[in-house]
């Protein structure tokens, strides 16, 4: 449980910092620095027990049928990332409190970063590689958030965009490749797939996968050619690049690489394809990073060429290979993010990164120069540094690997590599902190305050100390990354000296020398870069994705234009013209099911509904009239239910038809009475031809159903035969909804009520002011009106009805569970009760009778409904499982009780309150239009002699 | 049901009563002078069905349809209402 829980931790922590930075940036960055204190603590709980060798796990079954579960493993891979992960992240969460200015919306940023850090912890610590496929996709998204955190900057904006392009592109080949894998294996569970690597490398699937992988993890990790995108990130404020760019992201390809090492590695399409893009990016990026003046840039590149490296020593293949590149890791993360925090303090401080701006700060800077001078030379690899050892270690490994042959091939351009590492550490080195001081800074540079050194002075302190006494500082978290990497007990061996006799000495030597001799002609060198035409990454991508945006773009245009009509056209056509490739393409004979005879009485319900549908399309601009036709539809369609013994579907539809009827009618009184003519005649015909196919489609496809048995049992057996047994009624459709179907009502009830609340929203804004409001406010009626507003014949006919319309609705309510009705029923019969007295004395009159606020009628009926459901699960049953009882109190006879009943109330009192709030919002428009209020139920009163009215006032508005 | 032969006839006699009058009131739905009349015949169409509902439950004997016709009572009268409030008013609820 508690590695679902670390990897839970930064996500929940990501809740934190929004709401702590009401309490001042201290208590924020301090909560967020808490949260992954945390969760490195009891990271480091598991590492005893992970250092012996032991593989910790967590299962938890999510959607085990598509192979999908939170099972989480730790060994001393995971260690050491989720260390890295979490111990540099809190270093950052320090820095970045005082980097980050006061107008910087420093909430946001730690939540992000947090967001971030879960989904790095959750892939190195995943043992499902669906799983790890969610979290390699949170990563790209939050480091898309990170990267264009200041949305000011164009930069930023199309640097984030940039990455997420590549990266998430590199994550689609890689789902394809893990699929692919996950089905030689048999399972999708890391740990079952690391023990399957005979199969995986003799499936003739192995080619496709390895490369649909290693481009995830290529563009993850900025390899080359997919290098460009790093330095266009370096748009990002700096504690993301430190983060990001060069402890955690761009590793995760690499920690790919190595997760999937025991099962990939150690063919020769690994090592092709894997060494020689190691090492090509390895030396590109070296020699484009000496050449880089914004020292972030020149961090960015040089990233990418220490990439570059540990990729190629794990395209070795070979168990030191794999050990070197576990601790060039470690020592990478140490001096670069280092290096990109001292870089973010020059910034800070002098206002530029431009390093051709910069030299003399040695004397200004002091702290900062120091922290630099200790990272940058480990960078370039001096002894006695962490960097030298590791760098040295590689540079051994190559002089004993043969690529193609050749046996000089690879020394030969690793120490090209390590030589311009050489020269572009000094170059960051003298050109920023050495030479006289300078008086152009665009700003007075001077150390920042303790807070925002303390972090790097931290890393440059273990540079120092790993670099001292490597095996004590970080020798034994080498072993256990190696062992897990290679799948067997490693004893890794670092030292200094290897003796006079070791090639990587000389190659060494070789590099130190060549490096500086290629710094002291820098100058030379950088007018001839400058000179050559090189290809720009950014053009290449941009030319790239821009066609394909506006091919996007055409094809939106085509089938997204926001006309409903072209919508409805496209989905009928294509659904028509695949019904009409099914027919015709598969076997069939006519229908089995002997006709029933045709009755007259139907046969004219039948003839009535053809013509209504007819005359609607004939008279479809006069609106009025429509509404009248849809009313003869809706009353035969609700008599053929009753007829058709589907009474609950009769008293439904016939209560929804007169809401509709009552709320399109408030909506035509503010809109044109008829239909403009819009259409020309070959789109009409267009239109016709569309609908006719769609109809006799329809029509075809009903007729063929109704004159055949099912082709399997219908599930109506199984509702008629447990209605009563399971949901304690006997009417089945209710039995349904409240029980067998209970989730999907509950659903529908909620989306009803949003539905609601959202016409009530929308008038609200209507009404606030704007075009719209104005024309409302100088809107007057467009047709005729009689005197007689609230004649006292209807009054006191709906004040009648009101008792026995609550009646009906009641009893329909109560009955439903055994008989026809229930709570949806029953919600609209009480809803229209409630409108006649609307219609009859006026809405403001009533609106101050009754105090019902709908909205929490809304809100009572969801959370009566939850309640149900959740109170199912005191039971010991599942969510909205129902209960039912018979009880007895005298005088009345013995009658049933059932949670469904209940939770049929939460959907009574939710359809009541959607469908009055709906007409209310609709009501209220009437008002601001200038309608006055009454004072009396009718106009004609006995007592005076005429009708008493009284301006709208903002209190009845409000209501 | 051919014990019940006086019943059954007058059944029957009102169905096609019922059946007559609807085709009635579409027509008058179609073609009329002015809209109060169709609203009218809509009012008497669903008075129509409404006779047809319980005539059908007289002939297959069961309750239910009783019920249903209630409530299209009610609903009908609420939409002729309405209808009539719109003619009158514009706005059906002032």
């Amino acid at each position: 449980m508690s590695l679902a829980l670390i990897a839970a931790l930064p996500f929940l922590g990501a809740l934190l910092p929004g709401l702590m930075i009401r309490a001042g940036r201290n208590a924020c960055a301090m909560t967020t620095g808490f949260v992954t204190a945390l969760a490195l603590l009891m990271l480091g709980l598991h590492a005893p027990a992970v250092l012996r060798g032991e593989v910790i796990q967590t299962r938890i079954e999510w959607l085990p049928g598509l192979g999908l579960n939170a099972n989480f493993f730790l060994d001393g891979l995971g260690l050491l990332f989720a260390g890295l992960i979490l111990g540099i992240g809190l270093l950052i969460i320090l820095y970045a409190r005082f980097y980050l200015s006061k107008s910087d919306p420093m909430g946001q940023f730690y939540t992000y970063l947090m967001l971030f850090q879960g989904a790095m912890v959750g892939i190195v610590l995943s043992d499902n590689i669906l799983l790890l496929l969610v979290f390699w996709e949170l990563t790209s998204l939050s480091s898309f958030l990170l990267i264009g955190y200041w949305k000011h900057l164009p930069e930023g904006r199309q640097g984030a965009r940039m990455a997420l392009t590549v990266t998430g592109a590199g994550g689609l080949a890689m789902i394809a490749g893990m699929l692919i894998l996950g089905n030689i294996a048999g399972s999708y569970d890391l740990t079952v797939i690391l023990q399957n690597k005979e199969a995986i490398q003799a499936s003739e699937w192995y080619l496709p996968a390895l490369i649909l992988i290693l481009l995830g993890a290529f563009t993850k990790s900025a390899q080359f050619p997919f290098h460009f995108w790093l330095p266009h990130a370096m748009a990002a404020p700096t504690p993301v690049s430190a983060y990001l760019h060069s402890a955690t992201m761009v590793k995760a390809g690499l920690f790919l690489m190595a997760r999937m090492w025991p099962v990939l590695a150690g063919t020769p399409e690994w090592f092709y394809i894997v060494a020689t893009t190691g090492l090509v990016t390895m030396v590109l990026a070296a020699k484009i990073a000496l050449f880089k003046d914004d020292l972030k840039a020149l961090l960015a590149f040089s990233t990418v060429s220490h990439l570059g490296l540990i990729t190629m020593l794990l395209g070795f293949g070979t168990k030191a290979a794999a050990t070197v590149a576990m601790f060039h890791i470690i020592n990478h993360a140490t001096f670069k993010a280092a290096l990109f925090m001292s870089a973010g303090i020059v910034d800070h401080e002098a206002h530029t990164r431009d390093i051709k701006r910069l030299g003399g700060l040695r004397h200004l800077m002091p702290v900062t120069f120091a922290i630099a001078l200790i990272a940058s030379l480990s960078m370039a690899g001096i002894p006695p540094l962490n960097g030298f050892l590791s760098k040295e270690m590689m540079l051994e490994e190559t002089a004993h690997t043969v690529w193609a042959g050749s046996h000089w091939l690879m020394p030969v351009l690793a120490t090209l590599g390590a030589l311009f590492s050489v020269a572009y550490s000094f170059r960051f080195l003298a050109h920023t902190f050495l030479g006289p001081v300078r008086d152009d800074y665009p700003h007075k540079p001077h150390d920042p305050g303790f807070g925002m050194w303390a972090a790097p002075a931290l890393l440059a302190a273990l540079v120092v100390i790993i670099g001292l006494v490597p095996m004590t500082a970080a020798g034994w978290l080498v072993d256990a990354a190696a062992g897990a990497v290679t799948g067997e007990p490693v004893a890794a061996k670092i030292k200094h000296w290897h003796g006079l006799g070791s090639p990587a000495l000389w190659m060494s030597v070789l590099a130190v020398g060549g490096g500086l001799m290629l710094l002291a002609s820098h100058a030379r060198l950088d007018a001839i870069w400058n000179a050559t035409p090189r290809p720009e990454a950014k053009r290449i991508f941009d030319g790239i994705v821009e066609p394909l945006a506006a091919l996007a773009r055409r094809v939106t245009a085509i089938s997204h234009d926001g006309s409903l009509t072209r919508y409805l056209a496209i989905a009928t056509v294509t659904i028509t013209a695949l019904g009409y490739y099914a027919w015709a393409t598969a076997d069939h004979g006519t229908g089995t099911r002997a006709l029933t005879p045709i009755q007259t009485v139907p046969a004219i319900g039948w003839f009535l509904l053809v013509v209504s549908s007819l005359a609607l399309v004939a008279f479809h601009r006069n609106r009025l009239l429509t509404l009248v036709l849809v009313g003869v539809i809706g009353l035969m369609v609700s008599v053929g239910f009753a007829y058709m013994s589907a009474p609950d579907l009769a008293l439904t539809q016939i209560s929804v038809e007169v809401a509709t009827v009552i709320l399109l009618l408030l909506a035509l009184n503010f809109l044109p009475k008829t239909t403009p003519v819009e259409s020309s005649g070959g789109r009409k015909l267009r239109d016709g031809l569309i609908a006719a196919f769609g109809g006799t489609g329809v029509g075809v496809l009903i007729y063929a159903l109704m004159t055949r048995d099912f082709a399997f049992p219908s599930i109506a057996e199984y509702h008629l035969a447990n209605s009563y047994k399971e949901g304690g009624g006997t009417n089945v459709v209710n039995v349904i909804l409240v029980d067998f179907r209970g989730y999907d009502t509950f659903g529908e009830i909620t989306v009803l009520g949003i539905g609601a609340i959202v016409i009530y929203a929308l008038t609200e804004a209507l009404l606030r002011g704007g075009p719209a409001n104005d024309r409302l406010l100088a809107w007057s009626p467009d047709q005729r009106r009689a005197g007689d507003r609230h004649p006292l014949m209807l009054v006191v006919a709906t004040r009648l009805m009101l008792p026995v319309a609550l009646i009906v609705g009641v009893y329909i309510f109560l009955r439903g569970h055994n008989m026809p009705g229930g709570g949806f029923i029953a919600g609209l019969v009480v809803a229209i009760a409630l409108v006649m007295q609307y219609m009859a004395s006026g809405f403001a009159w009533t609106q101050a009778r009754q105090k019902i606020d709908y909205h929490a009628l809304i809100g009572a009926g969801v959370l009566i409904a939850a309640a149900t459901g959740i109170g199912a699960w005191f039971n010991g049953v599942p969510f909205l499982t129902s209960d039912f009882g018979y009880v007895n109190i005298w005088p009345l006879e013995e009658f049933e009780l059932a949670t469904a009943a209940l939770f049929d109330l939460g959907v009574f009192l939710t359809v009541l309150g959607a469908v009055m709030l709906a007409l209310a919002s609709l009501s209220r428009i009437a008002i601001r239009a200038g309608e006055t209020i009454n004072v009396d139920a009718f106009d004609i009163h006995p007592e005076n002699d005429g009708p008493r009215t009284e301006p709208a006032t903002t209190t009845t508005e409000a209501r | 049901m051919t014990d019940l032969g006086l019943l059954d006839w007058a059944l029957t006699f009102a169905f096609a009563c019922f059946g007559v009058g609807l085709l009635f009131n579409l027509y008058r739905i179609a073609r009329a002078p002015a809209v109060p009349d169709r609203i009218l015949a809509l009012d008497t169409m669903v008075i129509n069905v409404i006779a047809l509902l319980v005539l059908y439950g007289i002939r297959t004997g069961s309750g239910i349809n009783f019920e249903a016709a209630m409530l299209f009572a009610m609903t009908g009268f609420v939409s002729t209402v309405a209808y009539a409030k719109f003619i009158l008013r514009g706005d059906i609820i002032e």
